[in-house]
C-alpha cells in the first residue's frame, strides 16, 4: 500500500476520441511524479519526525499507531477518491459514519453479538448510500445538496438514537479486535481492513469497467452517455460504493473506540475531501487515484502524530496543517507541470 | 441505447424491496429500551420544606447533545416533579442563538413567574436576560454567564478552575512522595474558554509540588473518537509518566480505551464532569481511572430550588440571610472509591 505501485491511470485514455500513445504516455508519467511528490512529503515527514523525537517516532509501536488512527478516515477515502472523479461530491461521509456507529451499537443491536454489529453498520451505510444516490442519480439533485440534507438528517438521526449518550460496547469479540493481541504477524486488524479495501478500491478503479466508467463519467458525463454509458446508474452504485465505505469505517471505528456516539465522524466529509486533493484527485472529476488519495491520508495522520508527539498544541497544530496542505499541493503543481 | 428506467425494471424492484426489507429490519434496532431508569439526584426536596405559593418556572437550555447537558434537563424536570407547587415549562433545547432567544421570548409573554436560562452562548443572550429582568421575571442563570449582573437575579454554575485546582491537588496529593514525577494533562476542546480555566487551576495546583512537572498536554474534543485519537498519540510519545488528568469523562471512555490498547496500566488516572461510566470504573477499582472531578449536572436541579424559592420569595434554608444570594460557584468536588457510591445516583451517561 505504501509502494508506489504501477502508475495509476489518468483519465484522458478513456475519455472516447483521444488515445495516441504519446498523450498517454505523458499522462502516465505527470501521474507518476505526482505520486512520487506525495512520497516525497510523506518522506520528508518521516526525516521530521525521526529528527525531533527519534526515539518515539521511529518505533513499530508508533507505525502500527499510525496507520491505524488513519484506517477508519482511509476507507472513507477510498469511497470519496470514487465519488469525486465522477465528477460528485458526498458531504455526508461523517454523518453516515456517526449514524452507522450508533445504529450498530444500540443495545438491541448488540444483543445480536459481533455479527449484528457489522452487517447493522454496514447495512445503514449502503442505505444512506443508497438514497443519496437515488436523489442525486434519479432525483436530478445536485450531489452537493443531496448529502448537505443527509448530512443533516443523519446527524439528527444519530442524535435522537442516542439522546446525547455514549453507547459503550460491551461485546468481547468486537472489542479484541482492537487489541494487541489480534495483531496478525504485528499488523493491526483494522490496518489489514483498510489495505484490503484499498486494494480493492485500487482494482475496480483501474481493472475493471466500473472504474473506467466512473472515470468517463467525472470526465464529460454527456460523452459518457452518448458513448453507451447509463450514467445515472453508474452515479447511482458511486454514492452507494461511498456509504458501503462509511459502514465498514463505523465498524473500524466501533472497533477503536469501543462505543458509539453521536458526535463521531466530526468533520470527516473535509478530511477525506482534503485527502484525495493532496493525492491528486481533480475536484471537478475525470482524474484521481486510489494512491495518491490513500498517501495524503498517511501525509496527514503522520502530520498529527508527530505534532503530538512534539507536544505541540492544538493552536500550532492547525496552522501547521493548513500550511502544509497548501505546501504539498503546491509541491504536486510544481512537479507535475515540469514534467 | 436507451436508458432503461430503474424504477419499473425487475433489478431495480428486487433492489427496492431488499432495501425496504433491511430497513424494516434495522428499524427494530434503534431501540436503547433496557438502559436503566436515568439516574436523578438524590431526592427529597429540602428538608422541613413545606408546598407554598405555586410557582410556574420556564426552563431554556441549549439541545442536549451530549450527557452532561442531557443529565442538566433531567436534573430539572425531576427536581420539579418532586415540589407539588411548582409547575415547568420547558423549552424544546436549541443550540442556534435566535432560536433560543425565540424561546425565552415566548416564555416572557406567557408570564412565567421566574426563568432558569442555561444559554447556548451567555455572551448572545445577555440582552434577553436583561429583557425578562426589566419584565420584572427573575432569571436564575445556569452556567454559561451573562455579560452583565444585571441580566440575572442569581447566577449558578460549576468551577473550571476549581476543577482544574482539585484535580492538580489530588493528583499532586497522590504523588508527593515520587521523586521526579510526571503528570500528563489531557485537555477538552482547546477554543472554549472553560478548557483554558480548567488547564489553568491544573497547573497552579502544580506549582504548589515542586517534584511533579507537567511533561505533555493534547487537546481532545470532548467526544470519545477524539479522546481515543489523541491518548494513544500521547501514550506514545511519553512512555514512562506518573499520573494522567483527562477533563471530560465523555473523551475519557475513548481515553480509557487508548490505554487498554497499550497494555498500559504504570499510572494514575484522573477523569472530570462525573458521567456513569467513570463512578462505575473507579468504584470497579480495576483500572488505572482512581479519581473523577467533578462539573456537577445537579446544578439544574439546584437552579430549580432557587428559581421556585426566587418565586415565593424565600430565603435559603441553611443560611441567615433573608435573600437568596446573587451568585453561586458550586464546589467541583474529587469523587474517589472512598465517596463513590454517594456521588454513584448523580453519573450521567
Amino acid at each position: 500500500m505504501t509502494q508506489p505501485v504501477s502508475p495509476p491511470r489518468d483519465s484522458t485514455d478513456k475519455v472516447p476520441s483521444t488515445g495516441q500513445l504519446p498523450a498517454w504516455r505523458t499522462t502516465v508519467a505527470r501521474a507518476d511524479v505526482r505520486t512520487l511528490s506525495l512520497l516525497g512529503v510523506l518522506a520528508a515527514l518521516i526525516v521530521v519526525g525521526g529528527i525531533t523525537k527519534p526515539d518515539e517516532f521511529l518505533d513499530t509501536r508508533n507505525l502500527q499507531l499510525v496507520l491505524t488512527q488513519g484506517s477508519v478516515i482511509g476507507v472513507v477515502t477510498v469511497g470519496m477518491t470514487f465519488v469525486i472523479m465522477s465528477g460528485g461530491i458526498d458531504l455526508s461521509v461523517g454523518a453516515i459514519v456517526a449514524l452507522a456507529s450508533v445504529w450498530a451499537t444500540t443495545v438491541a443491536t448488540q444483543e445480536y453479538g459481533f455479527a449484528g454489529i457489522l452487517f447493522t453498520a454496514v447495512l445503514v451505510g449502503v442505505g444512506c448510500g443508497l438514497v443519496n444516490g437515488l436523489l442525486i442519480a434519479y432525483g436530478g439533485m445536485v450531489p452537493f445538496i443531496a448529502t448537505l440534507a443527509m448530512l443533516a438528517s443523519a446527524r439528527g438521526l444519530a442524535l435522537q438514537i442516542t439522546d446525547g449518550a455514549t453507547q459503550i460496547v460491551t461485546i468481547d469479540s468486537v472489542l479484541d479486535l482492537g487489541e494487541r493481541d489480534a495483531y496478525i504477524l504485528g499488523i493491526p486488524p483494522l490496518v489489514l481492513v483498510f489495505a484490503v479495501v484499498t486494494i480493492i478500491g485500487w482494482l475496480i478503479l483501474n481493472r475493471t469497467t466500473f472504474g473506467r466508467r466512473t472515470v468517463a463519467v467525472g470526465g464529460n458525463a454527456e460523452a459518457a452517455r452518448l458513448a453507451g454509458i447509463d450514467v445515472r446508474r453508474q452515479r447511482l452504485y458511486l454514492y452507494l460504493l461511498s456509504g458501503l465505505c462509511c459502514g465498514i469505517a463505523a465498524f473500524l471505528l466501533i472497533i477503536l473506540s469501543g462505543s458509539g456516539q453521536n458526535t463521531n465522524g466530526n468533520l470527516y466529509e473535509l478530511d477525506a475531501i482534503a485527502a484525495a486533493i493532496i493525492g491528486g484527485t481533480l475536484l471537478s472529476g475525470g482524474r484521481g487515484t486510489i494512491v495518491g488519495s490513500v498517501l495524503g491520508v498517511l501525509i496527514f495522520t503522520t502530520i498529527t502524530n508527530i505534532f503530538a508527539l512534539n507536544n505541540l498544541q492544538s493552536d500550532v497544530q492547525q496552522i501547521a496543517k493548513g500550511a502544509i496542505i497548501v505546501a504539498a499541493v503546491l509541491v504536486q503543481r510544481r512537479t507535475a507541470s515540469t514534467t | 441505447m436507451p436508458e432503461s428506467t430503474p424504477f419499473t425494471s425487475r433489478r431495480g424492484l428486487l433492489f427496492g424491496t431488499a432495501a425496504v426489507g433491511a430497513g424494516a429490519l434495522l428499524a427494530g434496532c434503534t431501540s436503547n429500551e433496557p438502559d436503566d431508569e436515568p439516574a436523578g439526584n438524590d431526592d427529597q426536596p429540602a428538608a422541613a420544606d413545606t408546598p407554598g405559593k405555586a410557582v410556574t418556572i420556564g426552563f431554556a437550555g441549549p439541545q442536549a447533545d451530549h450527557g452532561w447537558l442531557n443529565a442538566i434537563n433531567d436534573n430539572a424536570k425531576n427536581r420539579a416533579k418532586k415540589y407539588s407547587d411548582v409547575t415547568l415549562e420547558i423549552t424544546e433545547g436549541s443550540n442556534d442563538t435566535a432560536a433560543q432567544i425565540g424561546q425565552i421570548e415566548t416564555l416572557i409573554n406567557k408570564k412565567v413567574d421566574v426563568l432558569v436560562i442555561l444559554p447556548a452562548d451567555g455572551k448572545a443572550l445577555t440582552q434577553v436576560g436583561l429583557k425578562a429582568m426589566r419584565a420584572g421575571i427573575p432569571v436564575v442563570n445556569l452556567d454559561r454567564i451573562f455579560n452583565t449582573p444585571q441580566a440575572y437575579r442569581c447566577w449558578i454554575g460549576g468551577d473550571n478552575y476549581g476543577m482544574g485546582l482539585n484535580a492538580g491537588h489530588y493528583i499532586g496529593e497522590q504523588l508527593k512522595d515520587v521523586d521526579d514525577a510526571k503528570v500528563i494533562e489531557l485537555a477538552g476542546l482547546d477554543n472554549l474558554e472553560l478548557t483554558k480555566q480548567r488547564t489553568q487551576g491544573f497547573d497552579d495546583a502544580l506549582k504548589n509540588y515542586p517534584n511533579i512537572k507537567k511533561v505533555a498536554r493534547q487537546a481532545a474534543e470532548f467526544t470519545v473518537e477524539s479522546g481515543q485519537a489523541k491518548m494513544a498519540q500521547l501514550l506514545q510519545a511519553q512512555p514512562k509518566f506518573n499520573a494522567l488528568w483527562n477533563h471530560d469523562d465523555d473523551q475519557g471512555v475513548g481515553a480509557l480505551r487508548a490505554i487498554e490498547q497499550a497494555g498500559r496500566d504504570d499510572f494514575v488516572m484522573v477523569g472530570g464532569a462525573g458521567a456513569l461510566a467513570a463512578f462505575q470504573a473507579i468504584k470497579q477499582d480495576n483500572g488505572v481511572l482512581k479519581a473523577t472531578v467533578l462539573y456537577p449536572p445537579t446544578m439544574a436541579a439546584s437552579a430549580i430550588d432557587l428559581a421556585r424559592a426566587l418565586g415565593q420569595a424565600k430565603g435559603v434554608s441553611g443560611l441567615s440571610e433573608f435573600e437568596i444570594p446573587s451568585s453561586l460557584t458550586l464546589y467541583s468536588a474529587v469523587v474517589d472509591k472512598d465517596n463513590v457510591d454517594q456521588y454513584m445516583p448523580t453519573g450521567f451517561k
